[in-house]
């Protein structure tokens, strides 16, 4: 097991340096200047220019910008913005317990009824029930996320005035930050009424959000399951005279499991990556919010080390879900 | 430990916020984050919004609602006679604000002042690079080091700022933003303590709220001072809701999850007017729209050729279709409420047949020109890329065809200031005080060209007109000066003014006292709530 986490970790190194320079180039091969950016309507002189690039050290030659850049990661130095002056990692850590509440809430959405969904689409194949199942989810992996979260603000909060129209917590709660998740600073105030605001907050996004990644995982557990259900040991399990509950919940999920639980793990990572327009419309605010926002006012220095920094999560949740594969299926660390 | 002390924080901030239930507080939904507080550096509207006009006070400031000065932290002012000397007398017993993180000893002084402008000014400053990557853009966008000589302490309360050569906009350039006061004493203390960046994320001002908390790209808290110098206002908290998407601040107005929001999108706002709960001030903004002909480029170097195609835009419709009633045909470059502005200027007008006719004249046919579009909405123009549209379809009918290009952002503005850039380019400017200098040398003086005079236009008379306008104090020979300006422009054509737009303000019934800024600036200091 460990010989099979190591190997992993070796193919990961060469991964973050492919990224380093795909964010590196990424921001630059954009149209657009970070410091035109930077100076408002008034735009600066030609002279005035070049004293900036010398600043910020564009004046040198791309390859020695690279190496800065990577010299100052390996130093755990990710550098400044260039819109506020903080530190990148600071305002990465500030945001990124968002984006970690809001992906983790939607997933949960979307694990506890896909997958259920999925199971009895496939022991239901051709009925109604998993006719309107695939229908949905169709729809909802084809829904324009920035209409559907419009749609639901204009009904839920605007008709009905059942949840909040966005942010994170209504704003008469103020506690400090601890963990930067709404859900447990607010116990930790020792605010219930906190907890219940954050937590209706979190409904509509994470409903949003938890759309698309619903309707993979119940249609791959259904066609995981329609796989498994037609396998010789089912036959063999149904034929023994096992009750059909035990059939589907032990012999079959359990090796229909395997392929989903890799769908989820890499729903997850890119969840973590930051969900751009839910958090968007939502005014959430996570690092999906601000790499857009980034990009806009073509801050290099935040972008690029934006990008690897989310590369990195990414890359950390995959190696954990390719472990937990390993776990569920022996058969894996062998190969 | 650290998690004890935070435990013990937030037990006590909640009994502060506890006690506070029933302060009244007002809901601000903006449109974006500020990169930070301190508004020396930053050069965007939201910033200010967030840190100049909540936090800070300036020697002079712009009355409510208008563009006129009134005294601010300076009491009294006076300018020699040669325009060279402005000397400023400090309102005693100013007090800067009082907070978790800085106690002031002393009250406001020359100190002060002097401080907050040689940071931005002196590189041998301290505070000159206080943060990586510092650049003061405005100050040096509104040519403060070539102006000033120096600033002295005449005494505590009475700072004199010695100019170079006369400069008429000075004083209505103390009044914007990056010219905000900033605490020496707070400085001084964060410098020994090698915490120089809380300057920019822990503010400390005089003005009418004092900081309380900022959570990234979520919410900005500010309570009322109760020190401040002009009284306490009539809220006692100020919370600004960031909200990117316009859609979604009307929702929440609507929802009443905020009070009053910014810049709602064009199509909200019948919406927003029918909503009972809800009022919607406008007010005519202090911008234009225009667009720049490359007076150095043939054909557009003969002034027939620009009238020509200035008189085949139906700029009506134009106004019409896009600015959907929330815009005015502009006929100067300067807005109707700024003063100076020339009433008695004939509009190029519509006329395709005589327009026609002069390009025959000019011996031009077969015409075929860039046509820029903006990529992004502004004030002044919401929507380049349909104005492009209507304008290639005027020029279309009288044989002229237009070729409509647009880049990114910063890219499109690189590349329509280029001196040999071909075509006509939409551009537009929002005013930032109220002077016409602001507008007349900002956006056509001939040392602007390849910075701001997408037009590349230098015209001598008018040159010496606006340039005259900057030496003089006397507003009426200033308006005499601007006046002839104004018609050079016209009777030139440099440019094509399209148009100048309203702002929308919506706001919830029980906000009272509001009033809409010519600036774009958004000030709670005089609003109340009602019950």
């Amino acid at each position: 097991m460990l010989r099979f986490i190591l190997q992993k970790l070796a193919l990961i190194v060469p991964t973050i340096i492919g990224i380093t320079i795909a964010s590196f180039a990424f921001i630059r091969l954009l149209p657009g200047d970070p410091i035109l950016a930077m100076a408002g309507q008034h735009g600066v002189t030609p002279a005035r220019y070049e004293i900036l690039k010398e600043q910020f050290g564009y004046n040198l030659p791309i390859w020695q910008q690279y190496f800065n850049y990577v010299a100052g990661v390996l130093h755990g130095n990710f550098g400044v913005s260039l819109a506020t002056k903080r530190p990148v990692i600071d305002e990465f850590m500030t945001l990124f317990p968002a984006t970690v509440e809001l992906a983790l809430f939607a997933m949960l959405i979307a694990v506890a009824l896909g997958i259920p969904a999925g199971i009895f689409a496939a022991i239901k194949r051709g009925s109604w029930f998993d006719q309107i199942t695939m229908g949905v989810a169709l729809t909802g992996y084809s829904m324009p996320i920035f209409w559907w979260g419009l749609l639901l603000i204009i009904f839920f909060s605007g008709y009905l005035g059942w949840t909040p129209v966005s942010g994170r917590i209504a704003l008469n709660f103020f506690f400090p930050r601890v963990t930067g998740f709404m859900l447990i600073d607010s116990l930790i105030a020792g605010n219930p009424a906190a907890f219940v605001s954050a937590l209706r907050h979190l409904i509509l996004p994470a409903i949003v959000l938890g759309t698309i990644p619903l309707a993979v995982i119940a249609r791959q557990t259904r066609s995981a399951m329609l796989e498994v259900l037609g396998e010789d040991y089912v036959r063999t399990a149904r034929a023994k005279g096992l009750e059909p509950g035990r059939v589907v919940g032990v012999h079959a999920f359990r090796n229909a499991l395997i392929p989903v639980v890799t769908t989820i793990g890499l729903q997850v990572g890119l969840l973590m990556g930051g969900a751009i327009l839910t958090e968007t419309i939502f005014s959430w605010p996570g690092i999906g919010k601000w790499m857009i926002d980034s990009i806009s006012k073509r801050d290099y220095v935040s972008v690029q080390s934006g990008l690897l920094l989310i590369g990195l999560i990414v890359m950390g949740v995959n190696l954990l879900v390719d472990i937990l594969y390993a776990v569920i299926n022996p058969r894996i660390r062998v190969q | 430990m650290h998690l004890m002390k935070t435990l013990l924080a937030a037990t006590a901030l909640v009994a502060v916020m506890g006690g506070s239930v029933y302060a009244k507080q007002l809901v601000f939904c903006s449109e974006a984050s500020p990169a930070h507080f301190d508004p020396g550096p930053t050069t965007g509207g939201n910033d200010f919004d967030a840190s100049s006009r909540t936090i800070y006070d300036r020697l002079v400031e712009f009355e409510h609602g208008g563009t006129a000065v009134i005294p601010g932290l300076a009491e009294k002012w006076e300018v020699s006679a040669d325009g060279l000397e402005y000397t400023f007398h400090l309102r005693p017993g100013v007090k800067f604000h009082t907070t978790s993180y800085f106690t002031p000893t002393r009250d406001l002084n020359a100190d002060d002042v002097i401080f907050s402008f040689e940071r931005q000014w002196k590189q041998d400053n301290p505070w000159f690079a206080y943060l990586e990557g510092l650049s003061w853009d405005y100050f040096q966008g509104m040519d403060m080091p070539k102006f000033l000589k120096s600033i002295d302490k005449v005494d505590d309360l009475t700072v004199k700022f010695t100019l170079t050569e006369p400069n008429a906009p000075m004083i209505a350039n103390l009044g914007m933003d990056f010219a905000s006061i900033v605490s020496k004493e707070y400085a001084d203390q964060l410098a020994a303590s090698g915490n120089l960046a809380d300057f920019a994320n822990k503010p400390i001002g005089t003005g009418a709220f004092t900081f309380v908390d900022y959570q990234t790209d979520a919410v900005i808290r500010y309570a009322a001072f109760p020190d401040y110098w002009r009284g306490k206002v009539a809220i006692d908290d100020l919370i600004f809701a960031i909200t990117t998407d316009p859609a979604v601040r009307a929702q929440k107005l609507k929802a009443g999850e905020c009070d009053i929001m910014s810049y709602p999108a064009p199509a909200d706002i019948d919406g927003l007017k029918a909503d009972t709960n809800l009022q919607v001030l406008e007010q005519e903004g202090l911008n234009i729209g225009y667009m720049s002909y490359n007076t150095t480029v043939a054909p557009m170097d003969d002034v027939n050729v620009r009238k020509a195609l200035s008189m085949a835009i139906n700029k009506t419709a134009i106004v019409d279709a896009v600015y959907q009633g929330a815009g005015q045909v502009a006929k100067n470059l300067i807005p109707p409420t700024m003063w100076s502005y020339d009433n008695d200027i004939q509009d190029t007008p519509y006329d395709p047949e005589g327009a026609k006719k002069l390009l025959a004249d000019a011996g031009v046919t077969g015409l075929t020109l860039d046509l820029w579009a903006m990529p992004v909405s502004r004030p002044y123009n919401p929507n380049a890329q349909r104005v492009a549209e209507l304008i290639q379809a005027d020029w279309a009918a009288v044989g002229v065809t237009a070729n409509i290009v647009t880049y990114e952002w910063t890219e499109y503005r690189e590349r329509g200031k280029q001196k040999d850039r071909p075509g006509a380019f939409q551009i537009g400017w929002t005013g930032d005080n109220g002077d016409p200098d602001n507008f007349f040398a900002t956006l056509f003086s001939c040392s602007a060209i390849g910075v701001s005079n997408y037009s590349s236009w230098c015209n001598p008379d008018f040159e010496a007109a606006i340039q005259d306008a900057k030496k003089v104090s006397d507003q009426a020979a200033r308006t005499a000066l601007y006046t002839k300006a104004q018609e050079i422009f016209k009777a030139e054509e440099p440019a094509m003014t399209i148009a100048h737009s309203k702002v929308f303000m919506p706001m919830n019934k029980r906000v009272v006292g509001y009033t809409m800024d010519p600036l774009g600036i958004h000030r709670f200091d005089n609003v109340d709530v009602t019950e």
